[in-house]
């Protein structure tokens, strides 16, 4: 049994590793190339050109993935609770700020939601 | 305290931690979307900080770890992305008009409201990118000269307000399609969007994780275009 737990381990560590790694390689070409696109973007679809070329199999960060995507709120805490110094700058026009915020996300998820289900309805109907 | 706190390194990793295990425990107990395990977290963090009278820079500067992952946690967006990329594939189209329809709906009406409420440039330019992922949307409200805390407390606003709101708005546009659900997810509200579509189901989180990516990619492209207009 403990040397299953071993193998098991190594598993874990080499899933940790390659999904560290790919965003590393993120970071690098964030540095050199001169756009406000974090590591993390370039990172997500090396990682998916990776997948689609079978450089690496989904079953080799499939675990470890998982749970990266389901902690992934947490990671956000941080950041978020820095609206207690962002409050300052934005006291004196609070209402409008917050109109704008709510208003503006409804608007974008209607139209999105709406132009994408508009599309996928025409060329599903044109199939029939 | 305070002495204590500037020095130690795991606290804020456990003031977090705990916070967000009392937001998932809260949310077992009552089915609200009011009761969000991040919201949650950040309300219990803020009135800690503010009841021992503790900087936010000073949590902060030892919470950065968790920030950390965030990097590796977006990386791991192109699993579920993988899994449905046959899907993609055959709804390509959709999904590109989709989302760059959303992008530009984001930024004209934050135009168009920032105009109307009469708020300073600086607030626009800091409000103006606040859809798309945090990562991204600081890069360029730096890049235009706004204030980058504002925009990292709207995205927060923002994310937690489409992901509580997204069961109605989706029942008023009658947005039933589940690729379409992902999309609106994560155009409008990008990583919580994304973790509240994930919990919907695996379809709609693939489709929200790649809508972060590529709103905040066409964000980088209009940006140029909209920063100059007030």
């Amino acid at each position: 049994m403990r040397f299953f737990a071993i193998l098991n381990f190594m598993k874990y560590i080499k899933e940790l590793f390659i999904i560290l790694f790919i965003s590393f390689i993120g970071e690098v070409l964030r540095y050199f190339i001169p756009l406000p696109i974090p590591a993390s973007v370039y990172g997500l679809f090396i990682m998916l050109l990776c997948l689609i070329t079978k450089i690496i199999k989904l079953d080799q960060v499939e675990t470890t993935a998982d749970f990266f995507l389901l902690a992934m709120p947490i990671t956000l805490v941080p950041a978020s609770v820095g609206i207690l110094s962002a409050w300052d700058f934005v006291k004196s026009h609070a209402w409008a700020v917050v109109a704008i915020i709510l208003i503006s996300t409804v608007l974008v998820m209607g139209v999105t939601g709406s132009v994408s289900q508009l599309i996928i309805r025409k060329t599903e109907g044109k199939k029939k | 305290m305070k002495a204590f706190l500037e020095n130690s390194v795991f606290w804020a990793t456990i003031l977090t931690l705990t916070t967000y295990m009392i937001g998932c425990a809260v949310k077992n107990k009552i089915n609200s979307p009011l009761a969000h395990p991040l919201l949650i977290s950040v309300i219990l963090i803020i009135i800690f900080l503010l009841v021992f009278d503790i900087e936010y820079e000073t949590y902060q500067n030892e919470a950065k770890y968790i920030s950390y992952f965030l990097t590796p946690a977006t990386v791991c967006l192109a699993i579920p992305l993988y899994r449905q990329i046959e899907l993609l594939k055959k709804h390509w189209k959709a999904v590109v008009a989709g989302i760059l329809s959303g992008v530009i709906t984001s930024m004209a009406s934050i135009l168009l409201m920032s105009i109307l409420f009469g708020i300073t440039k600086q607030l626009y330019i800091s409000l103006m990118s606040k859809s798309i992922t945090t990562a991204i949307a600081i890069g360029i409200t730096e890049e235009y000269g706004g204030i980058s805390t504002i925009t990292a407390a709207a995205i927060c606003v923002t994310g937690v307000f489409g992901s509580i709101s997204s069961s109605i708005v989706m029942k008023i546009f009658r947005i039933k399609n589940p690729i379409s659900v992902g999309l609106a997810l994560g155009t409008s509200a990008h990583a919580m969007g994304t973790s509240k579509a994930l919990e919907i189901g695996p379809v709609e989180g693939a489709m929200s994780g790649l809508s972060i990516a590529l709103a905040g990619l066409m964000t980088v492209v209009l940006a140029p275009l909209f920063a100059n207009l007030i």
